[in-house]
């Protein structure tokens, strides 16, 4: 079982993280996949976030409880949700966005700058699919190919070759994060 | 019942990641409700936008009403039109529509009302989760009548329960209500809808004698009588105050002694048909978890701890809430040491346990009083007490 | 007398219109009720509406009773629902004609919400309220139509509370046809819901009917007569009157007539036609 959080502020997509996420691997990987999130006035505006919970046997506790996955796309999302991150946990944050506080336990660190990547490919609404992107890589929760596909009517079917691109250009950065991580042991 | 050839129109056949709203109103379309009346409450709202979407390209009504009242009892005329019709609520606007529930209970409408439950009482918590109007939707409007109520786990049972609700609906003739909560409401997860050929839809138990002889209330042997549809040239009548069969009023004793019978006989003596439960690893078991909705799902996590610390511990999960399995929950008491009731909620479901068990085995609540679901620790903790 | 005369002068000429094992009626001797039943009758018998194709609802109270007596497809609901019914019956099916027939307590009191929206979103069915300025199955409460002064047993000081001016209220959320008349104006009373059945769109015409037992002997205003006689002596009728200016005093002067008659598109019409629009062919009209 895997729990993953998306977390960042209202109207940067986290809710559809969520979404894609889930159902990508419900759909697509042949898994299952809940999907909660936060609602109400509390969910707008500040520190909103969605979460993902991953099994290969049906889910039946529907939260998450200690996350493996957390991604952080802004500062008081990361501030509010990184004490819940497992201590060998994966931490992925937007560059710029997220400035990090001591390291704690094995949390291992990746970051890519989603949202200048975004504004590169013309609009900062393709952040949180770059975003995805580069969690694939990274957290291999879901396969690339699952998560294309889940995006025909989670996103603008206008945009959905850019919104690809953007989930592409962070797949790529994810490869390379590891690339680099495998080629560069530290210690 | 006759089977009804299911509408391809309003079946969306695949696989999709629906939150449990959603599959309310994907069960609506696909058991041929044709009629939505609602207003707006969290945390049920998406499935009214869901119908207000989709109805546009299958064929029908959907109406935004001015409260919960006016709602409920669109229903009742769009059903005596001959529409499926069903709404959808939250605990406030449940209390409004108690008074027209009575209404379809006494006029024998079928009508179909999903309760997405947060926590009460008053406004309460309007976006968290809670089990509270579980009584309520039994008792909830005055006087006596019985209801069928359903309880569903997951959006994929919200999609099946909610044709399951229409069918047991028009084969009553009887309110019937989708207890769901918060959580599975708003819970993203795979629903399955199949091809519309392989969906069970009952057609409503339609008049078909001569026109001069119809009674609207006379029953048929099942005890449920026939219908007709307003325009068909009945000209029937029918109202709320105590009435015969021919559902002219009659204010007397007598007849009010035969319509409660009646309302309350037609669900009991048809019970053992209606309920339907899951039950696991009960043979020998020692103690019993009964529970239903949200809250299974987080006991049989308790459960699946118990029995790897050895406890022989069974679970009984309730689909069907009311009526309730008392003749199960009578048999079961004989052999189990006690009954473990986890609900979110101060204790309401636990009272039927309790009362079905007839101190034969006691019933250990484990409340939650909304807001969250239980801590499954919470849950292990009284399986650990029962089995001492 | 030939057998056919006979035979013909047996038959009752409301029979074919009511449930005439539910007769007699429940209404008190002078009561207005049965005055505006006849009017009713009269209109679908004149009209030669297919009897089988126009519904009855009423909600409760004295007014209420109505959908028992009426051989039509006929609902008696809950106090104040009667126009939510209506609307999901007429939405159910929308080649019939929905008639609402209830009182001022039921209409205007307790449903006072349902019908602003009712007629706010110019759902297609005709309301007939009987205003009898109380609240009478339940003792001659005070309502929200009674006159000022008036004493009722819930305002056994009399009653000093703004009472609504029903046409004015249903022009203002936008009916299309609104009409006032005494139950002395039977013929126009007759006229006006024939021409209603004409009109689409939602549809209102309040009578002001005597209530004997209780409003008129609490008020010592005499019997069925003397109020049918103040009715004829103070009633004036202005067609086309603005129905700002409709305000009935305790036993003042009673403004009657066809006050407003417009062309409007109803409810499922501009749903019909909205989506059309929006949607092209991937709508699916409904009721058309």
């Amino acid at each position: 079982m895997t729990e993953i959080r998306f977390s960042g502020f209202g109207g940067q997509g986290i809710i559809r993280c969520g979404l894609i996420t889930g159902k990508a691997i419900s759909l697509f990987d042949n898994k299952y996949a809940t999907m909660t999130q936060s609602f109400g006035p509390e969910a707008r505006g500040s520190a909103c976030s969605s979460q993902v919970v991953v099994s290969e046997d049906r889910v039946l506790y529907p939260y998450i409880t200690k996350p493996e996955i957390l991604i952080s796309m802004s500062q008081e999302a990361y501030d509010k949700y990184e004490p819940d991150l497992r201590e060998d946990g994966i931490l992925i944050i937007d560059t710029d966005l997220v400035k990090l506080k001591a390291p704690r336990g094995k949390i291992r660190v990746y970051s890519v700058p989603a949202t200048r990547f975004a504004e590169e490919l013309g609009n900062r609404v393709f952040a949180n699919l770059v975003m995805l992107g580069f969690f694939t890589a990274i957290s291999k929760a879901a396969t690339p190919e699952a998560m294309k596909k889940a995006l025909p009517g989670l996103v603008p079917k206008r945009f959905l070759d850019l919104n690809i691109k953007a989930f592409d250009q962070g797949y790529e950065h994810g490869q390379e994060a590891l690339k680099k991580e495998k080629d560069q042991p530290k210690g | 019942m006759k089977k009804l050839k299911v509408d391809p129109k309003g079946v969306l056949t695949g696989a999709h990641y629906l939150d449990g709203d959603f599959a309310i109103a994907e069960g609506a379309l696909a058991a041929g409700c044709r009629f939505f009346a609602g207003y707006p409450i969290t945390p049920s709202t998406e499935t009214a936008e869901r119908f207000a979407e989709r109805i546009p390209f299958v064929g029908g009504i959907f109406i935004q009403m001015e409260d919960e009242i006016a709602s409920v009892t669109a229903l009742i005329g769009a059903s005596w039109a001959g529409k499926k019709a069903m709404t959808v609520t939250s605990g406030p606007g449940f209390s409004l529509m108690m008074e027209n529930i009575g209404l379809a209970a006494m006029m024998e409408t079928p009508i179909v009302i999903a309760n997405v439950q947060r926590g009460g009482p008053s406004t309460g918590l309007p976006t968290l989760v809670g089990q509270q109007d579980m009584m309520q939707v039994r008792w909830g409007s005055h006087g006596d009548y019985k209801i069928i109520a359903l309880s569903p786990d997951s959006p994929q049972e919200c999609f099946d329960l909610t044709i399951q609700a229409f069918n047991l609906s028009e084969t009553y003739r009887v309110p019937t209500f989708i207890m769901t909560d918060e959580c599975v409401g708003h819970m993203h997860e795979k629903v399955v809808i199949p091809p519309a050929d392989k969906i069970e839809v009952v057609e409503r138990k339609w008049y078909e004698g001569p026109k001069e002889k119809y009674l609207p209330y006379k029953p048929d042997k099942d005890m449920i009588p026939f219908m007709v549809k307003a325009g068909d040239g009945y000209r029937f009548h029918t109202t709320g105050l105590t009435h015969d069969e021919r559902g002219y009023p009659v204010i007397n004793a007598e007849c009010q002694d035969w319509v409660v019978r009646h309302l309350n006989d037609k669900i009991t003596k048809n019970a053992e048909k209606i309920i339907k439960y899951e039950e696991e690893q009960t043979d020998n078991a020692e103690v019993v978890v009964v529970s239903y909705g949200i809250t299974s799902r987080v006991a049989y996590r308790a459960v699946q701890l118990a029995r790897k610390a050895g406890i022989k511990v069974g679970t009984l999960r309730l689909i069907t809430v009311w009526p309730f399995p008392e003749k199960r929950i009578k048999e079961l008491a004989k052999k189990v040491k006690a009954f473990v009731v986890p609900e979110i909620n101060y204790g309401q479901m636990v009272l039927e346990v309790e009362r079905a068990a007839a101190g034969k085995a006691p019933a250990i609540l484990v409340p939650h009083c909304g807001g969250w679901v239980h801590n499954p620790e919470d849950i292990l903790k009284a399986i650990k007490e029962a089995a001492k | 007398m030939s057998k056919d005369v006979k035979a013909q002068e047996a038959k009752n000429p409301m029979e074919d219109f009511l449930r005439m094992d539910r007769i007699p009626h429940i209404w008190c001797s002078g009561c207005g009720i049965g005055v505006v039943v006849t009017s009713f009758v009269d209109a679908l018998r004149k009209s030669e509406i297919d009897l089988n194709k126009v519904a009855i609802v009423s909600g409760i109270g004295c007014t209420g009773r109505v959908a028992g007596y009426v051989k039509l497809d006929s609902f008696h609901s809950t106090h104040g629902r009667a126009i939510p019914f209506a609307t999901g019956l007429k939405l159910g099916n929308p080649e019939m004609q929905v008639v609402v027939f209830s009182g001022d307590g039921d209409i205007a009191g307790i449903g006072g919400n349902h019908f602003v929206h009712a007629a706010r979103r110019n759902m297609d069915i005709l309301v007939i309220c009987v205003n009898n300025f109380n609240y009478a199955m339940t003792g001659g409460q005070v309502a929200a139509t009674s006159p000022i002064n008036a004493n009722l047993s819930t305002a056994p000081y009399g009653n000093f509370e703004y009472p609504f001016s029903l046409p004015y209220l249903a022009d203002a959320c936008g009916a299309t046809y609104v009409a006032r008349w005494t139950c002395l104006h039977i013929r126009r009373v007759t006229m006006s819901i024939q021409e209603a059945f004409q009109k689409k769109g939602f549809r209102f015409i309040e009578v002001i009917a005597p209530c004997v037992t209780l409003y008129a002997r609490r008020n010592r205003l005499g019997d069925g007569l003397n109020l049918l006689k103040y009715y004829h002596d103070n009633s004036e009728i202005r067609h086309g009157a603005d129905t700002r200016t409709l305000d009935i005093g305790y036993q003042g002067k009673m403004i009657v007539g066809k006050f407003v008659d417009r062309e409007k598109p109803p409810f499922l019409e501009c749903m019909n036609t909205h989506m059309k629009k929006a949607l092209g062919d991937k709508y699916v009209p409904y009721g058309e």
